[in-house]
């Protein structure tokens, strides 16, 4: 079993992809880099075919929403190589408008519902994606519920103010 | 005068489209497949899930951390403590809390134990559901057992709240001993005659073998974990690729299929009880004598008597249970083999009270899409006995 350091992951796909790699760091130890939403496909297409890395399992994808950046929105991909036992974490952020990045399900066929729940619960469209449409809530609902506009109570309620802790 | 009937080859070919579910009993919780069958092969299936989703990735936005253990018994409560210790283990992952060895043999003990109660379902449903009821109501039996030692170790039988950030809650007492030692007598008899009664039954191999197959390739394109991937002839388990909670210190192996169909699952899933009681023979018999928890105090919460004489203790227990105790920013993704595959958990904290974003990585939601592939083309009972097998828990699918 060949071992995967972190560092020469990175080189691979800084020699690959450039200036397109905008930022990396190593919270707990996985690797973890942002870059550029339009080259996701190119990104997972060469970690699943490159010999020497073979990330072909893909663990997870999620969303996750900061208002205050630029460009707000986050789709969060986490890959293992299972012949390495490495795992990696990929993050693109898109803008809170009209959001769009590729589908990675003609790569991984696993990515189709995992995209679903994320379209469903931030609104990022997937494009190229075979049927994206709301999965875990109703169909007429017309909100993202887990961008953070949208308190989990109703913010205007007063008998729940706590005044010694402020929140 | 021309026949107004039409001729039997212009007839139009109509297939019919049947529900299976929302609330049908052979889908052992609430989603709906859409079937379309042409006499009684599926042409194609169309899944409805949500029918339970409670937002828990938005609740546990607002909860204090340690208020997110109950949320995930929630998730696929027929092994509630796996739930729980991988919650905990994501959040000592953060904090850098290293458990001592009895904390981490306790927990392999609990987490065993909740293996087996699920696949204990996962078989002797699909028993069940091939028409062999015998059998169901015979492991039940030694599931309420282990489900006494749940109550022995945490005080609740089904929504655990198993442990604590930090360690166990209490150490395990000597009736929780005895009632494991109990178990480890009593049950593989049972079992064994379980499997005597099922697994090489005539009736339940020909309903089983060849139904629900996939490859190992499409089985890791559609993100299978656990039972399923194994069955599939991948020797894939998180508790060897990544061991946590000391599974490095236990022997055991890892059983695979070859076919990954339902009779491989139900062979893969028995062979993993034998490895579960296995493991927990080992963790009980060589139990390290050190500390049930952590020393962590700003984190742990101390124990009742400390909190009545004791300042220190007092503060920490205060602000534990309100609630008010800031977590480090970061981030990560800790992983444990739940009952049904790779349970993730991927927190992201802001250094807040509260998570910034968790995301349960549910194994079952992720594979129950491969669902219409397996059943294409088969016929409409072998799609009952495909979606027992493939051990989907309502409660998991909808988070």
């Amino acid at each position: 079993m060949t071992k995967i350091s972190n560092n020469f992951l990175l080189e691979q796909l800084q020699s690959k992809f450039g200036d397109k790699i905008l930022s990396y760091d190593e919270p707990h130890g996985m690797l973890t880099v942002v870059a550029d939403p339009s080259i996701n496909i190119e990104i997972l297409e060469f970690l699943f075919q490159e010999p020497q890395l073979q990330y072909q399992f893909l663990t997870d994808v999620c969303g996750i929403h900061y208002p205050d950046q630029d460009l707000p929105l986050g789709v969060v991909y986490h890959l293992h190589s299972l012949a390495n036992n490495h795992r990696v974490r990929f993050k693109f952020f898109l803008p809170d408008h009209n959001p769009h990045i590729r589908t990675a399900s003609q790569l991984h066929a696993g990515a189709n519902w995992m995209e679903r729940e994320t379209f469903d619960f931030y609104g990022i469209i997937f494009d190229g994606h075979p049927n994206l449409k709301r999965i875990l809530n109703v169909d007429e609902m017309e909100v993202f519920p887990l961008r953070k506009e949208f308190p989990l109570e109703d913010p205007n309620r007063i008998d729940k103010q706590d005044k010694f802790f402020g929140r | 005068m021309t026949s107004h009937l039409p001729l039997i080859n212009q007839i139009e070919k109509e297939t019919t489209t049947l529900n299976l579910g929302p609330t049908h009993p052979a889908t052992h919780g609430i989603f709906q497949n859409v079937l379309e069958i042409d006499g009684e092969k599926i042409v194609s299936a169309d899944q409805t899930v949500g029918y339970i989703h409670r937002a828990f990735e938005k609740l546990a936005e607002r909860r204090p951390f340690y208020q997110i253990t109950t949320l995930t018994d929630r998730l696929n409560y027929c092994s509630s403590p796996i739930n729980n210790m991988g919650w905990h283990m994501t959040v000592e992952k953060l904090l850098g809390i290293t458990l001592p060895k009895r904390a981490q043999y306790i927990r392999v003990i609990a987490m065993e134990l909740a293996r087996i109660a699920d696949h204990l379902i996962l078989n002797s449903i699909l028993a069940v559901d091939t028409g062999a009821m015998t059998g169901f109501l015979y492991v039940m039996q030694e599931r309420e057992k282990i489900y006494d030692i749940y109550e022995e170790i945490c005080g609740a039988r089904l929504t655990t709240n198993m442990g604590r950030i930090g360690g166990m809650e209490r150490d395990l007492n000597d009736n929780a001993i005895k009632k494991i030692h109990q178990f480890l007598r009593d049950f593989p008899k049972v079992y064994a005659e379980f499997e005597k009664l099922v697994a090489r039954n005539r009736i339940f191999m020909d309903r089983t073998i060849g139904v629900g197959g996939i490859s190992a390739e499409r089985a890791l394109s559609y993100g299978f974990t656990g039972v399923n991937l194994r069955a599939a002839g991948v020797d894939y388990d998180v508790r060897v690729m990544e061991p946590y909670s000391s599974y490095e210190d236990f022997e055991f192996d890892i059983p695979v299929g070859q076919h990954g169909d339902v009779y491989d699952r139900f062979c893969v899933a028995g062979q993993e009880i034998w490895e579960s009681v296995k493991i927990i023979k080992q963790a009980i018999e060589n139990l390290p004598t050190d500390s049930y928890h952590a020393d962590a105090p700003e984190y742990y919460l101390p124990p009742k008597v400390e909190v009545y004489k004791n300042m220190e203790a007092l503060i920490y227990h205060f602000k534990i249970v309100m609630g008010e105790i800031d977590m480090p920013a970061g981030e990560v993704y800790h992983a444990v083999e739940g009952g049904n595959g790779e349970l993730g958990f991927y927190l992201v904290s802001d250094g807040g009270r509260t998570p910034y974003r968790l995301h349960f990585r549910r194994p079952c939601f992720i594979y129950y899409q491969a669902y219409p592939e397996l059943i294409h083309g088969s016929n409409l009972s072998d799609a009952i006995v495909t979606m027992s097998s493939l051990n989907v828990i309502a409660g998991e699918l909808d988070a």
